[in-house]
């Protein structure tokens, strides 16, 4: 299974199908710290074997919470999680025999960089001649294999970085949990860990649950994205599902950007609605979290997916004055006035047919209808 | 290495930097010089003191001159005997005899009317000298006071530090033993470590705990528990330590609770101070805090995901704590280890009040030398004794342990 990676949705049924349970479950899961106020509301969740699902939300969300759960550091104040069927509430966070990763890597500062990775094997009283053996390679696996004998102290952020991925898999776990594990890393370097974490992910077919307020992190390495907001999954989608289908306009203005132009709804039918806008104006838009005339709604709209001088079938077409204009190498972020709203930003390639705009100047943008969301006010 | 303009980096680099070690220096100035006269010039007084013998070579010059010929085995010549008599009736009339007889009465007893004596009678003397000093007092004919007076009339001496370790010079002028009922003071070196060693296991032992829940509390409740660990800091000592008193003495609180509640006889209540157990007690109730305080700034250091990741590696609580949370406190126990090790050591007060007799150290025998038997060359002895024992263990525990890993806060 883990060299053939299908969809999501097919590794879900294959798994479903060969376990008649899903690798890790929460069912109802609660979770207070003061019994007055629940930092995660009812979560139910199911995440399949040798997946990469990411927990992605502002701070205070109750994502960290729930890998904590998960993780056994903390108790479910209601409900249940289950880890290959099994019930784990009352399981000590050292038999649950989960990998984790640390937010500030947590490597023991007295102990080198083989010892850290000995511990897990020696406090399950693994043979001497085999600890060594599983050290070398999971550190040959981190291309660390000349810093076995150097202190964590001694190593640069990456480094260190690297071994603590490598403590979390030298006892083959089955389930290995992140929590922010890129935070400390600068960008360049964070980036190149993600693709290393997601290779390791590829080549050990381990189930990850991945911690991370930072959505690019989450959009490049996950198969799902759960979105977390106020202690409640808002969106539970794949990394493009997410981006082009985003079902409120949390998930919509948390996960990139997008212009966010609040109306009420006028006219809907099945394939799409028209939303009035303070100003007058009238858009065609793609209902997807809206029930019926009169209601309160945001249009979604991403900034990429606006045309200067679009084609005459175009669905919606306005005339903008161009506010302002910065220039990013590739692309050229563009700040009009449409619609009454001065904040609407166009993202305009940087490319021939793309003529020079000047600030102050009058042009015409349009859209499409299915590119614009009409989600929940 | 020339700046632009042709100067040598290092001689421009002095010049500059020269106001700012001024400055650095002029504000550690009056501290350094407080502690250069409070306390290493005392300290050094004491140290010389403890060799420093200027009594007889003042007061009996000719005598000694005349013994440098003497070879030590007959009695001296008839010129030692008249030289020691114009001496003594020197010293009488400057009223310096006394001191020389204290000064020899360590050396052996009846020293002082040995010498007293002989300087009364002085004047009257006529030659031949040595057979009128040997009727006035007949031990002038032995040869070991001679032996004494040739020894210690140097202007330094080790006598001091010989009685310090419960030694003495014999007839023959050698080094021996002393009597076993005369030995007290190597004893007592052992019974202060002793009691040193086992005061700093039970702060270790009380203290760490509290350290911990300290650290791992938030910060609120941390802070008020604080205050109750740093509350023996404020209130004064003889307070404390008679409150001791109070709660361990025979007819105390905890014996007439035990009594109380039929643990004990009426008759069989227990002696709980006015002893070592007294002096463990008391001690380590005030040296607590200086456990407590370097312990709590190490733990409050350690994150608590240190804890976790051993936790979620496959380590029980016991394992992680011993493996992973004891190591990283340790630069904690060093530093609380030798603050409490090092003040009891030398600590006199509590052992005075509540230690009796097996509860005694060794600073109360200096300070008896002090302020008792004045012997200030004894005590200086024992006190020097004391201060290179502890620059040996210091010195020992930074190889062991490496000074420059302990925390103090």
């Amino acid at each position: 299974m883990a060299g053939n990676r299908g969809t999501v949705q097919s590794m879900v049924s294959v798994s479903s199908a060969a376990d008649d349970q899903s690798f890790v479950r929460f069912h109802n899961v609660q979770k207070s710290y003061d019994g007055e106020t629940l930092v995660v509301k009812n979560l139910n969740l199911d995440i399949a074997r040798g997946e990469f699902l990411t927990m992605l939300g502002p701070s205070g969300s109750g994502k960290t919470t729930c890998l904590m759960m998960l993780a056994g550091f903390e108790n479910a104040t209601h409900g249940e999680i289950r880890l290959k069927g099994q019930r784990i509430d009352n399981v000590p966070p050292h038999k649950r025999d989960i990998g984790m990763v640390f937010q500030n890597y947590a490597l023991f500062p007295h102990m080198t960089v083989a010892e850290n990775l000995a511990f897990p094997l020696k406090v399950r009283s693994i043979a001497k001649a085999e600890i060594a053996e599983r050290v070398k390679k999971v550190l040959d696996m981190v291309k660390l294999g000349h810093l076995g004998n150097r202190m964590p102290a001694q190593l640069s952020g990456g480094q260190q970085q690297r071994v603590a991925v490598a403590r979390a898999l030298v006892f083959e776990p089955t389930l290995v949990l992140m929590d922010e594990p890129l935070g400390a890393l600068d960008k360049n370097l964070r980036e190149q860990m993600q693709y290393e974490i997601k290779h390791i992910h590829e080549g050990l077919g381990v189930t990850i649950v991945y911690v991370t307020h930072d959505q690019s992190e989450a959009l490049t390495m996950s198969n799902r994205i759960a979105v977390f907001e106020d202690g409640v999954i808002q969106q539970l989608a794949s990394p493009a599902d997410l981006y082009e289908r985003p079902q409120n306009a949390f998930v919509a203005s948390f996960i990139g950007e997008n212009n966010r132009l609040p109306g009420k709804v006028e006219s809907l039918n099945g394939k799409d609605c028209g939303v009035r806008l303070a100003d007058g104006s009238l858009i065609r838009a793609l209902p997807v979290n809206v029930s019926g005339q009169g209601d309160a709604t945001t249009l979604s709209l991403r900034p990429e997916r606006v045309r200067i001088n679009p084609d005459s079938g175009t669905d919606n077409t306005f005339e903008a004055k161009v506010e302002e204009l910065i220039y990013l190498g590739d692309h050229i972020r563009t700040r009009v006035n449409v619609c009454g709203n001065d904040e609407f930003i166009i993202k305009v390639p940087n490319s021939e047919q793309n003529g020079q705009l000047a600030a102050g100047e009058t042009v015409r943008v349009g859209w499409s209808a299915q590119d614009c969301r009409a989600l929940d006010a | 290495m020339v700046t632009a303009d042709g100067v040598p980096l290092k001689i421009a680099l002095a010049r500059a930097e020269r106001r700012r070690r001024l400055t650095a220096f002029l504000l550690v100035a009056p501290l350094l010089a407080f502690i250069v006269i409070t306390f290493i010039v005392p300290i050094g007084q004491m140290m010389w003191r403890s060799v420093d013998n200027p009594i007889v070579v003042a007061t009996l010059p000719q005598t000694i001159e005349a013994l440098g010929e003497w070879d030590g085995q007959d009695l001296p010549s008839e010129n030692v005997y008249a030289a020691l008599v114009s001496d003594l009736v020197a010293a009488q009339a400057n009223r310096t005899v006394g001191q020389l007889a204290i000064r020899m009465n360590y050396e052996f007893s009846g020293a002082r009317s040995l010498f007293a004596g002989l300087a009364r009678r002085g004047d009257d003397m006529q030659a031949p000298f040595r057979e009128a000093v040997i009727e006035e007092n007949d031990r002038w004919g032995d040869p070991a006071v001679w032996q004494i007076l040739q020894r210690e009339g140097r202007p330094y001496t080790a006598a001091y530090y010989v009685s310090a370790v419960d030694l003495r010079y014999n007839d023959q002028g050698e080094i021996e033993r002393q009597a076993p009922n005369q030995r007290i003071y190597v004893a007592l070196f052992l019974r202060t470590l002793a009691l040193s060693v086992a005061i700093t296991c039970t702060t270790l032992l009380l203290g760490y705990p509290i350290a911990f829940l300290l650290a791992s509390l938030p910060m609120r409740t941390s802070n008020l528990l604080m205050i109750f660990v740093l509350l023996p800091f404020w209130t004064s000592l003889l307070v404390r330590t008679t409150a001791w008193i109070v709660l361990l003495q025979q007819q105390g609180v905890i014996n007439d609770i035990l009594v109380w509640l039929g643990l004990i006889s009426n008759n069989g209540r227990v002696l709980m101070i006015h002893n070592a157990f007294g002096t463990i007690v008391a001690m380590t109730h005030i040296l607590l805090p200086f456990m407590v305080l370097p312990l709590y700034s190490v733990m409050k250091g350690i994150s608590p995901s240190y804890m976790r990741a051993a936790r979620s590696l496959g380590a029980n609580n016991w394992t992680a704590f011993w493996k992973v949370y004891m190591p990283l406190t340790v630069p904690g126990i060093g530093a609380g280890a030798i603050l409490v090790f090092i003040i009891s050591i030398g600590y006199y007060i509590t052992p005075a009040l509540v230690g009796g007799q097996s509860g005694q150290m060794i600073s109360n025998l200096i300070a008896f030398h002090m302020q008792n038997s004045l012997n200030w060359g004894l005590a200086a002895a024992l006190g020097t004794i004391l201060l290179v024992g502890v620059l040996i263990l210091y010195w020992t525990y930074s190889r062991i342990v490496g000074i420059d890993k302990v925390k103090l806060g």
